[in-house]
């Protein structure tokens, strides 16, 4: 565990950059972490990872399926919103744990 | 101090030589999961795992009744060699199977190789075997980009961290 300084607040992370408290997340701290992945956000990334959030905060698990089948894209578009990472990629921008699914 | 520097996997070419539903999901989760991790994926299906991409069977794949020391009954106690062999238990254990996978979030065959391929990872059945079994290109999964020699899948396995994996 570490903590870093992201878009001015000092946030726990873990050791792979997941935040630790999903609260102190904002939309600036998720710029600022797709902006080193390389990814620019879109409202349509924030659609994501608002779901993404929501369904952390209500104990769901978290697979790329059920993001599929949430109605806000399918596979192909999270793929080519979060390249090489649809699942990681986009659960580390929306500050929640790093995903425990294999699928 | 000695550094290490990380050199990660690039590419990983799968190959699916059995039917079974365990090796066809075995060989889909590790396809699957390289294609989410980034990294490049080619899926090779020969032999009896071009069961898991023929239209008509991919998803009603069967688990080995018989021959399968490690079948357990429902609660734990050994499952009876004897009793698997009898007509309708395979089919039925198989049945039994695929539905506690669905309720664990494993999708059926012909999704997981559609998830596999909108991420970009490409599919492949070997000529051989398509000939050997009698199959048409039609017959096989749309996922299924090209029918190929082995020679042609060596050929896609180049590249200094890329591995091989045989399921």
């Amino acid at each position: 565990m570490a903590v870093k300084t992201i878009a001015g607040v000092e946030v726990k992370v873990t050791d792979d950059g997941y935040l630790e408290d999903m609260t102190q997340w904002n939309k600036e701290i998720a710029n600022e972490i797709a902006k080193e992945l390389n990814i620019e956000l879109t409202d349509k990334h924030f659609e994501v990872l608002n779901y993404l959030r929501e369904k952390t905060i209500a104990k769901e698990a978290l697979t790329i399926r059920s993001v599929g089948k949430s109605g806000i894209v399918d596979i192909k578009q999270l793929y080519e919103l979060f390249p090489k990472g649809p699942l990681k990629f986009s659960s580390k921008i929306a500050g929640i744990p790093k995903p425990t699914s294999c699928i | 101090m000695e550094t290490k520097e990380k050199k990660p996997l690039e590419k990983v070419c799968i190959i699916c030589a059995k039917g079974n539903l365990e090796d066809v999901y075995a060989s889909l989760v590790m396809a699957n999961g390289a294609v989410m991790e980034g990294i490049e994926t080619n899926l090779f299906f020969t032999f009896f795992g071009l069961e898991g991409i023929t239209k008509k069977s991919m998803n009603h794949l069967h688990t080995a009744t018989t021959g399968n020391p490690a079948m357990k009954m429902p609660g734990g106690l050994p499952f009876p060699t004897m009793l698997g062999g009898l007509p309708g238990v395979e089919s039925a254990v198989s049945s039994m199977m695929r539905k506690q996978m669905d309720e664990l979030g494993m999708p059926p065959v012909d999704e997981f190789l559609e998830m596999i391929t909108a991420g970009g990872g490409t599919i492949y059945a070997c000529r051989l075997a398509v000939d050997m079994f009698k199959l048409t290109k039609s017959q096989l999964s749309d996922e299924v980009k090209d029918i190929i020699t082995i020679g042609e899948f060596y050929e896609l396995c180049d590249g200094d961290r890329t591995q091989i994996i045989f399921t």
